[in-house]
């Protein structure tokens, strides 16, 4: 399997983590040494072994389509961190 | 009246309640009074509402098979109305609009969810040290940890605060705690129990169980929280059970034991492995018959898990982003800018390690090696298992490598942390039944340290890995332990 390249930092902002100085350091130290326990799996032999996503496989689960009640809307605005006009408010996202 | 009503199991407060010698609102206060006295020293619950509580005891219909049984609820499960933190800065004040199904249904049953309880961020530890909240102290021992990350539910049993509680186990959430605490936990079969309602950490791993001081109490528990639920597709279409039937068994006869070989490592506590071996004959003294069995991918488990958990947590983490609902950075620039420092002010470090493995192990060119990979030694560990119930009925084995360990002993090396998962871990992976039953104590200076023994059943057969685990207990005297605060 692939030598750990771990690049904290761009990682980091895949995941929409802003990262200090200190923690790049000490997390690409520890993830590294958990990167090394992981490379134990190399050693297993996977050739013609199917993948497992769910311990039971269950497919295109659809419930009966009968309307059934949802949250009200003045509920779940009021957890938005800004609302207004029924809306989240947000920074401009369209240049 | 004399009766301590902290001290009772379900069946004991039902039995009062009908034969009116306390009603549940005596029985509710006598908690809170207990919780009052005990919690400035334990920590285990990050609020509560007495209020709500004592509304709902009064009005409780004591003819239902939970009525006016107080429940305590970690603080990853949604109760309408109340806080649900995850015990996380980004969830800090956000109070649930809706009940999870396991809620509906235990007030359904008659039960009284009471308290928010504390746990690891995210249900990522296994000491709740990882709490942006508070610390939570062993009941046995308060200068150590109650396990994780359902640390505060195992602790609350423990101290008598509640006769059950609702914990979440993912890669040994419920059971670690429960064998640290010296009480019962059960992670049901994956699909045995509706996540609606639960803050999704692993999709694939994750199941809602009971802890309690009793087996019994935690097939009562599963016995409410159970079956489909057409909002969570994974939960499985199955026809009722009823778990409370099988259980009262004075032996073990004709049941088939497997002791798998791999559980036994070095390093773990010899005191650990003694108690747990000790229990083992004492099955055998039962009846049971004791097979030697091989599990052979299990010390592949750990690395599996700490691909595909952190690999589905850092999708599901995603929708904490500051828009909807939780914490929002001030003043963000723009929509980046508001991301990446809602995220960075809300997550603390240990789910911001994991969200980096997960979404790195994800990552273009990486995907194969790590996600693909883990997904296929899976199954692998999957059909160890399957194999191994060819010839047994169920595995008994320890539930953690080793008793609770001081606070702050570990919090600098994530993956000794995560090697505490060891034994719990594959359960989770295979989507099979666990449940940890306390075994023995540990002597340490003037403590006593709880030792846990953990069965592990066939895929949904919760019926006969609580009948096990039942007679042990009853037979061990290993019941209903309370810790002496």
């Amino acid at each position: 399997m692939a030598a750990p390249e771990l690049d904290v930092q761009a990682v980091a902002r895949l995941a929409r983590v802003a990262l200090s100085e200190e923690e790049v350091a000490t997390f690409g130290a520890q993830l590294g040494r958990v990167l090394e326990h992981i490379e134990l799996l190399g050693r297993v032999d996977i050739s013609g072994v199917e993948p497992t996503a769910h311990a039971n496989p269950v497919f295109n689960v659809l419930r009966d389509d009968e309307p059934i009640a949802g949250l009200q809307k003045e509920e779940v605005l009021a957890l938005a961190p800004r609302q207004a006009n029924s809306l989240v408010i947000v920074p401009k996202v369209i240049e | 009246m004399n009766t301590d009503l902290c001290a009772l199991s379900i069946p004991e407060l039902q039995a009062g309640f009908r034969s009116k010698a306390f009603t549940p609102v005596e029985a509710i206060t006598a908690l809170e009074q207990r919780i009052s006295t005990t919690d400035p020293t334990v920590g285990a619950f990050l609020s509560r509402n007495f209020e709500h509580a004592v509304e709902a005891a009064s009005n409780a219909d004591i003819s239902l098979p939970l009525g006016g049984v107080p429940i305590g609820i970690k603080d990853a499960i949604a109760v309408r109305g109340e806080f649900c933190t995850c015990a996380s800065k980004i969830l800090s004040g956000f109070r649930a609009p809706y009940d999870a199904t396991v809620i509906a249904r235990l007030r359904a049953a008659g039960a009284i969810p009471f308290g928010r309880l504390n746990m690891d961020e995210f249900a990522m530890g296994s000491s709740t040290e990882n709490s942006s909240c508070q610390v939570t102290h062993n009941p046995w021992d308060p200068t150590r940890i109650p396990g994780g990350s359902s640390g505060g539910s195992a602790a609350a049993v423990a101290a008598s605060q509640v006769p059950a509680a609702l914990g979440s186990d993912t890669g040994g959430s419920i059971r670690q705690p429960a064998a640290l605490c010296g009480c019962v936990g059960l992670k049901p079969s994956y699909g045995r129990v509706s996540r609606y309602g639960l803050v999704a950490f692993a999709s694939s791993l994750d199941q809602i169980g009971p802890l309690a001081r009793t087996t019994r109490d935690c097939a009562a528990v599963l016995g409410a929280i159970a079956g489909k639920d057409p909002r969570d597709s994974t939960s499985l279409e199955l026809p009722p059970e009823d778990f409370l039937a099988g259980l009262g068994k004075d032996d073990l006869k004709g049941i088939r034991l497997g002791l798998p070989k791999e559980y036994f490592v070095d390093g773990m506590d010899p005191r650990v492995k003694a108690s747990v071996e000790k229990a083992v004959d004492f099955c055998a003294q039962l009846g049971a018959e004791i097979r030697e069995i091989s599990l052979p991918h299990t010390e592949y488990a750990v690395s599996v898990y700490y691909i595909i958990a952190t690999a589905e947590a850092s999708a599901n983490l995603s929708r904490f982003d500051g828009v909807r609902y939780g914490r929002r950075a001030e003043n963000p620039s723009d929509i980046m800018d508001l991301y990446l420092r809602s995220r960075a002010e809300g997550f603390g470090s240990e789910v911001k390690r994991r969200i980096i493995l997960g979404t790195y192990v994800l990552s273009s060119g990486y995907y194969d090696a790590y996600y693909l990979r883990a997904q296929k030694v899976r199954t692998l560990i999957r059909r160890d298992f399957t194999a191994a119930f060819d010839s047994v009925d169920a595995i008994v084995c320890p539930t953690s490598p080793e008793p609770a360990f001081p606070i702050g002993d570990r919090t600098d090396d994530p993956l000794k942390m995560y090697l505490a998962d060891i034994f719990t871990i594959a359960a989770n992976l295979a989507g099979i039944c666990g449940i940890s039953v306390p075994c023995g104590f540990i002597g340490e200076g003037e403590k006593k340290l709880p030792v846990g023994l953990q069965f592990l059943g066939k895929p949904l057969d919760e019926a006969g890995l609580l009948r096990i685990a039942d007679t042990y207990e009853r037979a061990s005297g290993f019941t209903n332990l309370r810790a002496p605060l």
